[in-house]
């Protein structure tokens, strides 16, 4: 009977043990995570693209912004991306003229900086680029998906 | 949105590096700036918009619907156009949020909140058209810069807030008072926190009008977060740029407001109309007040193919800033010859009206149909381009969709 007691305790305060042995490593590595919960972020880092990506062009056109790829796009893509995106630059069509003027008037009004030697580059890049092309006073109707009524 | 912040603590050299290139001048690159790479999340679940709006700018967001997303007759947020001048605010507290009305013209200083502004003035609810200046920019010869907005920068939302004017008259207005600016927490592209993205305003008379409001609900709920959470003004019929999102001051001018984007090219004309392409001195730019008559054609969507002998229902609303429409007509023949459509008055001042017609074709073949309000001025659309203007406003001509009879 007595054997038998020692027995039970004995087991009992090994399963003890072994719980509390449990509970410590739990609560220890939920310490851990708790305070060291800012690296995992570290991988969340939003790009859409990883590093080797970055430099990817396909059909003439840089896969990550959206630029035509040529001479002066990293300098632009450096300058003008900063503020808005480069759909912002990519939607529109200027003489080089008119890209100056649109680059003075955000040096002057919306804190665009000097663009030292690049302005040059940028300048041409966009003028080949992203030129006006006649549009006349009305277009035609264009990509029409057509589609059966009723 | 924390995220957000932790991108912003990234170093110049470590963003370099993740992107793989070296940014030459990056010394003159103020802090806080994320360049390109680091991407905004899903806008149509963020913004709750439907997957058919078109986004044209991610950074900042500026998103507008398509002709036949704005078939309902009172826009739902899903369909409603998106423009940003800046970075929309972060962490609002509606409890928290406060409106100071100042400026040279007032004659009390005064700061409401919220609770404050709904407790203290009555409530009204007017749908009011708001379309963006610039909707339609994308078709300018010489192109015009900015957002190239094509038709769909435009809705009719009900909204729901205090008389402007009550508020102004609480505070008191001083005689010399000619204008209102406002200001608002959303902030500039560039970071710099002492640099406002856009403070524009209206002058007194607009603002004293009946349907002037300072809303705080949209369609019976709060204002969605990209269309100005918690407060807005709001400036039926006139640039949408009039009707400040997340305002938190309102100040009584003596002078026309000259805040940001009143001035230069921003939402403002040549005062003469000028031969496209021109160079106009800033001098003689003049702000724009109502936006012209136009309408647009919202069923069916272009690109119907339609049996022969079958007629056609269409339909869609037509608006004409402070003035009503008189009279919508189609045309089948690229304007040659027009028939009237039925056309519903306003649910109030300031909201689009609704027509309607059946359209039937004499013959197979390739159609457009062009839609053309007259406001009550007698003006109409035009079929063609109206006034070229550097930056593409008031882009008014007729809406055409194209139809094939088989
Ligand atoms: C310091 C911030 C900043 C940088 C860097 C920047 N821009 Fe901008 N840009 C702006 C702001 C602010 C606007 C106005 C945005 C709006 O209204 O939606 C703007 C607007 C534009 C527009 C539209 C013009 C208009 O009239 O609305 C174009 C085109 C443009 N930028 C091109 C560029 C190019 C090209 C570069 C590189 C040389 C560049 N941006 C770099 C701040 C910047």
């Amino acid at each position: 009977m007595g054997k038998e007691f020692q027995k039970q305790v004995r087991s009992l305060s090994k399963s003890l043990l072994s719980f509390l042995i449990l509970i410590l490593v739990l609560f220890g590595g939920l310490y851990y995570w708790a305070n060291h919960k800012s690296k995992p972020e570290i991988t969340e880092i939003p790009l859409e693209v990883s590093s080797e990506d970055y430099d990817k062009v396909e059909n003439g056109i840089h896969v990550a912004t959206g630029f035509i790829d040529d001479r002066g796009m990293q300098e632009t893509i450096q300058n003008c991306t900063a503020c808005h995106s480069a759909k912002l630059v990519t939607q529109n069509r200027m003489s080089r003229e008119g890209w100056k003027a649109t680059i003075e008037w955000m040096q002057e009004t919306q804190n665009l900086w000097d663009l030292g030697a690049n302005e040059e580059l940028i300048l041409t890049y966009l003028a080949k680029n992203y030129a006006p092309t006649d549009k006349g006073r009305r277009q035609n109707l264009e990509d029409i998906e057509w589609y059966e009524l009723n | 949105m924390n995220r957000r912040g932790f991108t912003n603590k990234i170093s110049l050299a470590a963003v370099a590096s993740i992107l793989g290139l070296e940014i030459v001048y990056g010394h003159r690159m103020p802090k806080g700036y994320r360049p390109l790479g680091l991407q905004d999340p899903d806008p149509f679940k963020m913004f709750h918009k439907d997957k058919e709006m078109v986004v044209l700018n991610n950074k900042p967001w500026n998103m507008e619907a398509q002709a036949h997303l704005l078939n309902d007759d009172i826009t739902p947020n899903k369909y409603m156009f998106v423009r940003n001048n800046g970075r929309i605010p972060e962490n609002i507290e509606a409890s928290q949020w406060t409106l100071t009305l100042d400026g040279e013209s007032v004659k009390n200083k005064k700061t409401y909140s919220l609770a404050d502004l709904k407790d203290k003035f009555q409530h009204y609810t007017y749908q009011l058209t708001l379309e963006c200046g610039g909707n339609g920019r994308s078709e300018f010869n010489p192109p015009a810069k900015g957002n190239q907005w094509t038709v769909g920068a435009v809705s009719c939302a009900e909204w729901t807030g205090v008389r402007l004017r009550d508020v102004l008259e609480d505070a008191g207005i001083n005689s010399d008072a000619v204008y209102i600016g406002y200001h608002a927490t959303d902030t500039h592209l560039s970071g710099d926190p002492n640099k406002e993205p856009i403070s524009r305003g209206v002058p007194i008379w607009k603002a004293l009008q009946d349907e002037t409001l300072l809303a705080f609900a949209m369609n019976g709920e709060d204002i969605p977060l990209a269309h100005g959470f918690p407060l807005r003004l709001v400036c039926g019929g006139w640039p949408a740029s009039t009707s400040g999102k997340w305002v938190n001051r309102i100040s009584i001018r003596n002078k026309v407001h000259d805040g940001e984007k009143m001035g230069g090219t921003s939402y403002r004309v040549p005062c003469e109309t000028v031969a496209p392409g021109s160079k106009v001195e800033d001098s003689d730019m003049c702000i724009i007040e109502s936006m012209p008559v136009k309408s647009l054609i919202t069923y069916p969507k272009s690109g119907a193919l339609i049996k022969q002998g079958q007629t056609l229902n269409i339909n869609g609303h037509a608006w004409a800033g402070e003035l009503e429409v008189s009279k919508m007509e189609y045309s089948i023949d690229f304007g040659s010859t027009w028939h009237t459509c039925s056309l519903k008055r306003p649910k109030n001042r300031l909201a689009w009206q609704h027509f309607n017609a059946t359209v039937s074709f004499p013959k197979k073949g390739y159609y457009e149909v062009w839609g053309r309000a007259t406001d009550t001025n007698g003006k109409a659309q035009p079929m063609v381009l109206p006034g070229w203007n550097p930056k593409g406003y008031l882009n008014n001509a007729c809406h055409r969709i194209a139809v094939k009879i088989v």
